[in-house]
């Protein structure tokens, strides 16, 4: 540990002088309370940079490795694969990083500061929320990566640059959501590698079992059903339709509804976990 | 307690279970207004359970609290907005400069930008942490942090301020700098409840204490009271050689009085009201031919508090976790 010392220390007089001219402000809203957070977590970011590696460089391994190792192979060729596996791509990485939300939350259980949080007189799920908002930025960082890489890789989207953010906003808006439910776990587990590995081992069978990678109609029945029911198929089509310019009003309204569900199950679950742990 | 005053904490019955262990088996407390209260008790005692009971951080599982006449379980959140809070682990973010911290504390609270940044300034300056203040609080010593912590829970002024062994692990000039700023919290008029484990901490700040011991209250006064009960004194004595103890502790039960074996192997203490008795003492080791290091006339240890009020010592020695945790 690096000490930093000072000189001098404390000056009687100021500190009286300190203590005794506060007003009490008005308490903020639970919105801005939220926002606050959010900003906490951008600081952390700002302090210790490295902590994007996880939306920046393994985004732009995902999108490398599975065009050059499948492409050849599934589509004939890597750049007609590149088409189709690059909104798979934008889904898988972006929704692996909702795990990172309730690591991040199990390892801040551990520190004094979560207490301080706990006695202030504001709304419950500030804290809560604010992280989740704050993580919605490495979401949206991780998805521009692998919008950029395709393009320069020559992925086209046909619904043009709209087509695009549209199906990233979406993308972003489900992982929000999936993220409560990382967050109730990172609650209920012990330690971040506990909810690391649960998470995955919901996430791989969830994704991989899905029509990221290839076209489920060459699949045997029992699992073109799952894969059909799949909810990271269902956004993984919606984005397709997005950025191909041609909306899937239906798989669209599916994911935001799923979204929205956890949402509304997870964040009072949550809420109550994070008073009681 | 001073008869007429308000009470600015009523608590009766409070417990609390984790599991099997019983961390606190039904504790009472009356806290006069705008003074210092003293909680002390070892490691274990149940101090930190009854601050978080008391801070509506955790629900007791039986009795009940008034905090400023608001009860903590039906009214936590009018409780939370006149109480703060520095947890016995730095409740400071350590990830974040220590102006951060304090911006984030007064943006929480409802400060606007420029005015949560004033007051942060304002803070880090009267607490002499002002030039760490960008540096990241992880960077920060032991004692530096606590002031921060301090100052992050004052960010608003409080009614009360619930103090969690806010000196363990630090060196004495820090815990006088500390020690300063609860005077002068106390002094504005904010009443002040203090955990600790040190005779000496409750002694110089506290105006009543109550000693606590496995979740219950064993004992309750002034620090006079307290220290009367156990002997106005203690002689600290160290031996060269840990083999000798046995027949040192002998020499002092003899010569002084009430003996108790201190966690250090080579060490011992005995109460002993005067100097007089103290020099006695010390001529008999000399005379029996018992090599000394090291010896002190002080105040009664906490070992020595627990004895005199149970018969039994307290059972962790107050030193080697608390370390640990500061660091």
């Amino acid at each position: 540990m690096t000490a930093t010392t000072t000189p001098g220390g404390t000056d009687t007089a100021a500190v009286r002088r300190a203590i005794a001219s506060t007003a009490r402000p008005p308490r903020p809203g639970p919105l801005a309370t939220a926002l606050t957070f959010g900003w906490r977590g951008m600081l952390k970011i700002k302090h210790v940079p490295e902590q994007l590696m996880d939306v920046t460089i393994t985004p732009v391994l995902f999108v490398l490795m599975f065009t050059y190792l499948f492409g050849g192979a599934l589509a004939g060729s890597t750049s007609a694969y590149l088409q189709y596996v690059l909104p798979g791509i934008l889904v898988m990485s972006v929704v692996f990083t909702t795990v990172y939300s309730g690591v991040a939350l199990n390892t801040d259980l551990t520190k004094g500061v979560v207490d301080r949080f706990r006695s202030l007189p504001i709304w419950r799920p500030a804290p809560l929320l604010g992280a989740l908002l704050g993580d919605s930025v490495r979401y949206v960082v991780a998805g521009t990566v692998i919008l950029v890489l395709g393009v320069v890789l020559g992925y086209r989207p046909a619904g043009g640059v709209a087509g695009a953010l549209l199906a990233l906003g979406l993308v972003v808006l489900f992982s929000f959501g999936l993220s409560w439910v990382y967050s109730a776990l990172g609650l209920v587990l012990r330690s971040p590698s506990a909810v690391l590995n649960g998470g995955f081992t919901v996430l791989f069978p969830l994704t991989f079992l899905s029509n990221v990678f290839v076209d489920p109609a060459t699949l045997p029945g029992p699992l073109q059903v799952f894969v059909e029911v799949n909810p990271i198929s269902v956004l993984a089509t919606a984005s397709r339709s997005l950025m191909a310019g041609d909306p899937d009003g239906t798989a669209i309204a599916v994911s935001l509804a799923v979204a929205a569900a956890l949402t509304a199950v997870f964040l009072p679950v949550t809420t109550r976990l994070y008073r009681s742990r | 307690m001073t008869a007429g005053s308000a009470l600015a904490i009523e608590a009766t019955g409070l417990a609390k279970s984790f599991g099997t262990t019983r961390a606190v088996a039904g504790i009472d407390l009356a806290v006069p207004a705008g003074a210092i209260y003293g909680v002390l008790g070892p490691n274990g005692a149940g101090k930190t359970t009854t601050i978080r009971m008391l801070a509506t951080i955790v629900p007791p599982d039986a009795g009940s609290a008034r905090v400023l006449g608001h009860d903590v379980v039906a009214e936590a959140d009018a409780v939370r907005g006149l109480v703060s809070l520095t947890g016995q682990l730095a409740s400071v973010d350590e990830e974040l400069t220590g102006r951060e911290n304090l911006v984030l504390i007064g943006r929480l609270l409802g400060h606007r930008r420029a005015a949560a940044r004033a007051r942060a300034d304002e803070l880090l300056d009267a607490f002499g942490i002002a030039s760490a203040a960008g540096k990241l609080v992880k960077h920060w010593s032991g004692g530096m942090r606590r002031r921060l912590d301090i100052a992050a829970s004052i960010v608003v002024t409080p009614q009360l301020a619930f103090l969690d062994e806010p000196t363990t692990g630090l060196d004495p000039r820090s815990r006088g700098q500390v020690w300063e700023i609860v005077r002068a919290l106390v002094a504005e008029g904010t009443t002040v409840l203090l955990c600790t484990q040190y005779l000496e901490e409750a002694d110089q700040l506290a105006d009543g204490i109550v000693v606590i011991d496995h979740g219950r209250v064993i004992a309750e006064g002034t620090p006079g009271q307290l220290k009367a009960s156990v002997g106005t004194g203690s002689l600290h004595v160290r031996l060269l050689d840990p083999a000798q103890r046995a027949a040192a502790a002998r020499v002092l039960e003899a010569a002084v009085g009430t003996v108790v074996l201190e966690p250090d192997p080579a060490a011992l203490s005995a109460v002993c009201p005067d100097a007089r008795l103290a020099a006695l003492g010390m001529g008999e080791l000399g005379r029996a031919g018992l090599g000394i290091a090291e010896f002190s006339l002080g105040q009664p240890s906490l070992d020595e508090v627990f004895l005199g009020l149970t018969g039994h010592a307290a059972e962790e020695p107050p030193s080697a976790t608390l370390e640990e945790q500061a660091s």
